[in-house]
């Protein structure tokens, strides 16, 4: 896919033609053309890459440089080097214990719940179904919905007293059940949890969606005509060929847990007692509300380093047989 | 070849499902329209089919639920909301929904928004394109690498960067501007929409674009008479997803914004909750008024959304 300069192609073609005519092209010239093809180069790409240099990739090493300093952030730039202390300090510390613990539970009940859930649903929704546009679309939905609408709905659903929840679990007669869901430390993950899969679930069956219909139906059928049955159809043949979105769809869940805090932050703002905070939600309390920048850049660079080490190990040892995009639903010429 | 009718494996009973598949979309669906046996389900399927219908109706009644309880707890009051939850309003407030569309807040936040998603889609759509082109159509040393460095963005976690894009927007002098917002927004933007871009770029034939050259066009000819209108339904594509990651973003306007006059929605919204905590029906109706422009966009857009988002996801 090495195409030359373009302006170089339209002489090359016309030399072609013209069959070989010593001298024309003299070494002052193609080195001008050259200089001018990489004039252009440069002219197309630097806009992006100036941007994403200083505000995609500047930022890492600016949160890399004040995590070795204690800094509140006033005036200039920081002054108190204090070494690796704000790591030690955020490596003993509980809350940041906690934060990990929570990804983890987030993260665990991601892959084993909302994705099966959504891999269901896509193949179900594969099948021919009166309405099944419209509950593709509806379940969708949320998707384009913020986190933040999101979380203010379901916080007011969820709230103790008047809260839907709450009045459906009374109407139903099972007032046992009714709980403070936000605000008691062992229900405030399970409910941070459902409102996720209200949001993404979608999300993440329009994904094995697309998948599913890459697939041909030939393969079905020749393995129904051998004896399969709808299950080992599933298993044998569906999904493994399902195997690459099914990865990028865990890749994204964990990536997008790593850096989840818009829905945190407004269902719970971590609590109660950091019983539902993430390291975006940590990093944020002290970064903005404490102001001790050098500790929270500390929390920042943990977190680039986590998601880079998962991304790499994740492309290296999960990923390498994917080498092409999963679904080619559009644009994949590559 | 397997319709339940010349199945020659165990019975028809034994597996209805793999034969009843006809999608809408698709080559498939022509197939279905050549074998009318398919049309119809035999008996032990429609059970089946009831059984699918159910599962889908009860999640389609956990997603609809929330935004039903919003859309119609905003029509009550407060003491309606606690004492007849499921019920219909009675008597119906609309007080709730017109304040809100009365408030030059309301209306402040959305030109924000919009002023936000437009000014971000354009910087982020405008550069990419180009960039995009330069990966697509040049061979240059070290394009292989620079690309990479793009696609190494898309596993690059947003809240990683907002503290020092922070102290960087404060040494601008950005804070409280929306270009502060916009900037960042569009360079984060620029992984995926310079991948989907070149992908598009890359698959127009050469020939194409030579002819433009022997006419005499320059690259930048090339570039913005023949290949972006070619790109428009990529363009398009990658504009959706531009603005509604735009319009949903929380997180960095949080930290760039103090001052009210700039909020977006989602700004609007915490706020909005916070002040009026104990008013359930009111932040009801707001948050209900802050869910449509979304919904709207999205049932135009609907289309273009979907098929960014299979094509980004699964392409970094």
């Amino acid at each position: 896919m090495t195409h030359p300069a373009l302006t170089e192609r339209p002489e090359k073609r016309t030399r072609a033609g013209a069959g070989p005519r010593p001298g024309l092209p003299r070494a002052a010239d193609r080195r001008r053309r050259r200089l001018r093809g990489l004039a252009t180069i440069a002219l197309f790409l630097l806009p992006a890459l100036v941007l994403y240099g200083l505000l995609v990739l500047a930022p890492i090493a600016i949160a890399a440089y004040t995590s070795l300093f204690r800094w509140n952030g006033l005036g200039g730039w920081p002054e108190d080097f204090i070494g690796f202390d704000n790591f030690t300090r955020l490596f003993a510390s509980d809350v940041f214990h906690g934060d990990l613990r929570n990804g983890l539970i987030i993260v665990a009940l991601s892959l084993g719940i909302q994705l099966p859930l959504a891999l269901g649903l896509a193949l179900l929704l594969n099948q021919r179904m009166r309405g099944r546009a419209v509950y593709r679309l509806l379940f969708f939905a949320p998707y384009v919905l913020s986190e933040v609408i999101t979380g203010v709905l379901f916080s007011l659903i969820l709230s103790p007293e008047a809260g839907l929840a709450n009045q459906i679990l009374r109407a139903v007669g099972l007032e046992e059940l009714e709980r403070a869901w936000l605000a008691d430390p062992s229900t405030v993950l399970p409910a941070l949890f459902l409102v996720m899969t209200w949001k993404y679930f979608g999300f993440y069956m329009i994904l094995f969606l697309a998948g599913r219909q890459g697939i041909p139906r030939e393969l079905g059928e020749a393995a129904a005509i051998d004896g399969a049955t709808a299950w080992k159809q599933f298993r044998y043949v569906t999904l493994p060929l399902l195997g690459p979105t099914v990865r990028i769809a865990a890749f994204l869940s964990v990536i997008g847990t790593i850096q989840l805090f818009d829905l945190v932050w407004v269902l719970t703002g971590g609590g109660p007692d950091h019983a539902s905070e993430t390291m975006a939600v940590t990093m944020f309390q002290f970064g903005f509300k404490r102001t001790q920048i050098g500790y929270a850049s500390a929390i920042s660079v943990v977190m680039f380093i986590l998601s880079m080490i998962f991304a790499l190990a994740y492309l290296r040892f999960v990923m390498r047989r994917d080498t092409r995009g999963a679904v080619t639903t559009m644009g994949d010429h590559r | 070849m397997s319709s339940p009718v010349s199945n020659p494996a165990p019975g028809p009973a034994s597996h209805p499902a793999p034969s009843r598949r006809a999608d809408g979309r698709g080559p498939d669906r022509r197939r279905a329209d050549g074998r009318p046996d398919r049309r119809r389900p035999a008996g032990p399927s429609r059970a089946k089919g009831i059984s699918l219908h159910l599962l889908a109706v009860t999640l389609a009644v956990f997603i609809l639920a929330p935004l039903l309880f919003g859309l119609i707890g905003g029509f009550k009051d407060n003491a309606q909301l606690a004492a007849n939850p499921f019920g219909l309003p009675a008597p119906w407030h609309p007080e709730n929904y017109t304040e809100v569309l009365g408030s030059a807040s309301f209306w402040r936040q959305v030109g924000n928004s919009v002023l936000i998603a437009l000014a971000t889609t354009v910087l982020v759509v405008g550069l990419s394109a180009m960039a995009a082109f330069a990966f697509a159509r040049f061979a240059f040393r070290g394009r292989e690498v620079l690309f990479t460095i793009f696609t190494a963005g898309l596993m690059f976690p947003f809240a990683v960067a907002i503290l020092p894009l922070f102290v960087l927007m404060r040494a601008f002098g950005l804070l409280d501007n929306p270009l502060g917002v916009i900037l960042v927004q569009a360079a984060f933007g620029l992984p995926m929409t310079i991948i989907i871009l070149r992908g598009f770029f890359a698959a127009v034939p050469r020939e194409v674009e030579e002819a433009a050259v022997i006419d005499g066009c320059t690259p930048f000819g090339v570039f913005w008479r023949v290949l972006l209108p070619m790109a428009r339904p990529a363009l398009a594509t990658v504009s959706v997803l531009a603005i509604v990651a735009s319009w949903n973003n929380f997180f960095l306007p949080l930290a760039v914004f103090n001052d009210p006059d700039w909020w977006t929605i989602p700004l609007g919204v915490q706020q909005f909750q916070g002040q009026y905590s104990t008013d359930v029906a009111r932040t009801l109706a707001y948050v209900v008024l802050a869910m449509v422009p979304a919904l709207a966009f999205y049932a135009v857009a609907e289309r273009h959304l979907i098929s960014g988002l299979t094509a980004g996801a699964t392409k970094g």
